[in-house]
């Protein structure tokens, strides 16, 4: 166990201030009501930009960008295909298609949108969004699963680690859904910070 | 390409992955001629671990060393460097603005060519030729059904699907604004839906690549939609040249719902027809 763990956020922040060129964010049942606390936490002035998987239903348009456009200091968009990503800007994948981070030649980070196979039996998948932003962004990477109830984000979280970046989860016993933060820490037993939703609210509010 | 590794750095693991991408992608053009060397790379990336575990190979370099010296297995790679996902009426309200804005302008035509690029196992070009049955243009049809994955067109010609799809084929097909019952098209046994011989005889399945191949015909109306999103902006942009150069004066181009002529080089050429449903049609001479 780390001994990071449920400390209390603010005397961590220091370690992820300047680092951080993304963050990720993975979530699935109960995800409306985390995110309604988490994303209006991250200040304005952000320099990391912010991506998030929530499953939803795969057959209609999408409402995240309204519920939380009015509710947060940063912008909130809908990623789009190839599109740079931009400091400072929250992005929801799109219902359908999986959200990954590539890299394009002369401009540097872009969003990519696929049509692939569904991965833990959705799309977008958690684990997709999180693999190829490890990939991208290495060590200032911040990658956060929070409540839900399967294990899509395990395997991405041991990516994220692997790839030098930092792992928060949402502490399963406090998730409206534990199965994904659990399976989560089975993969990455060593998580960097393992909070409330609150405390997660906490640290990202203190980044800048 | 050189530019492209520099830019990348040239350490650690993850770059030396990207570096066996180009290589593999290289030898596959020199040796097959097809060419995936304007593939974006994040989502191929992930296809091709998956075909280094398919495959049983520690690296990709391993992988590229078979598919030089075994022609046998590139069919099958073929698999993991394209994408087969589809279904029948994917995205209905697509279908349902091709009925209600397109259609009715298709109707003026005595003849009609319609391309669908990308069509993978067929999903999508059935859905088109069910829909113009519908409307009662596909006699006057020929639909032009393009890929470049061999096993992709064999399963497509064949026009037989997994009989458990049905039930999301069918959802979408009533809500695409169909007139009839899906199920008038095809015949069901074994587990299998076998599509009606009367469509094929309106489409024709055919290679072709939207990096290496030209323009084959004149159409009225090009479907492409999530292929766009795997290709690199060059490419993209020879894609949408090859669909403005096949469509007549004002003829009409739809693509994927996630996918925009913004930022194209022919975005000139186009204008937005049905922005929701990503249908375009094609401006005139000025």
């Amino acid at each position: 166990m780390s001994a990071t763990r449920g400390s209390t956020p603010a005397r961590l922040v220091p370690t992820l201030d300047g680092r951080l060129e993304a963050i990720v964010i993975g979530t699935s049942a109960g995800g409306i009501e985390a995110l309604s606390v988490l994303l209006p936490a991250l200040p304005a002035g952000l320099t990391a930009a912010v991506l998030v998987v929530i499953h939803q239903p795969r057959d209609r348009a999408s409402l995240l960008v309204q519920i939380f456009a009015g509710r947060c200091a940063l912008r909130v968009e809908e990623a789009g295909d190839k599109q740079p990503v931009e400091p400072g800007v929250i992005y929801f994948a799109p219902p359908d298609y999986h959200l990954l981070v590539d890299r394009e030649s002369g401009v540097g980070p872009v969003l990519a949108l696929s049509s692939d196979e569904l991965v833990q039996y959705s799309r977008p998948s958690i684990d997709v969004l999180f693999e190829s932003a490890a990939d991208i962004y290495g060590e200032r990477l911040l990658g956060m699963v929070l409540t839900g109830a399967n294990q899509d984000g395990a395997a991405g979280l041991a990516a994220v680690r692997a790839g030098g970046g930092v792992a928060a989860v949402q502490r399963p016993d406090s998730a409206a859904a534990s199965m994904m933060p659990a399976a989560a820490l089975e993969r990455v037993p060593d998580a960097d910070f393992v909070l409330t939703i609150e405390q997660l609210a906490g640290l990202l509010a203190g980044l800048r | 390409m050189d530019a492209q590794i520099e830019a990348r750095g040239a350490s650690g693991p993850e770059k030396d992955f990207d570096i066996e991408i180009q290589l593999l992608l290289e030898a596959v053009y020199l040796k097959y001629h097809s060419d995936f060397r304007g593939y974006a790379g994040a989502s191929l990336k992930r296809r091709m671990r998956a075909a280094m575990a398919h495959f049983g190979c520690r690296t990709l370099t391993q992988l590229q060393e078979r598919v030089l010296h075994d022609e046998q297995i590139f069919p099958a790679l073929m698999n993991f460097l394209t994408v087969q996902v589809s279904e029948m009426f994917r995205d209905p309200s697509y279908f349902r603005a091709l009925r209600e804005t397109v259609v009715p302008m298709l109707r003026t035509y005595p003849s009609l060519k319609i391309w669908v690029a990308g069509c993978s196992t067929g999903e999508e070009a059935y859905s088109m030729a069910i829909m113009l049955q519908e409307e009662g243009l596909l006699s006057r049809s020929m639909i032009y059904a393009t890929d470049i994955n061999p096993l992709a067109l064999a399963t497509a010609e064949a026009g037989i699907y997994d009989v458990e799809r049905l039930a999301l084929f069918t959802e979408n097909h009533r809500r695409s604004g169909g007139r009839s019952s899906l199920s008038d098209y095809y015949t069901a046994a074994y587990g299998r839906a076998v599509f009606d011989k009367q469509l094929k005889q309106s489409l024709v399945f055919s290679d072709h690549s939207l990096a290496t191949d030209h323009v084959f015909a004149e159409m009225q109306l090009v479907s492409c939609r999530n292929v766009l999103i795997y290709f690199n902006r060059p490419l993209q942009d020879r894609a949408v040249g090859l669909f403005r150069d096949s469509l007549v004066r004002r003829g009409f181009l739809g693509i994927g719902a996630k996918e925009s002529l913004r930022f194209s080089a022919c975005s000139d050429d186009f204008e937005e027809l049905v922005r929701e449903d990503r249908i375009y049609r094609k401006r005139g001479a000025p």
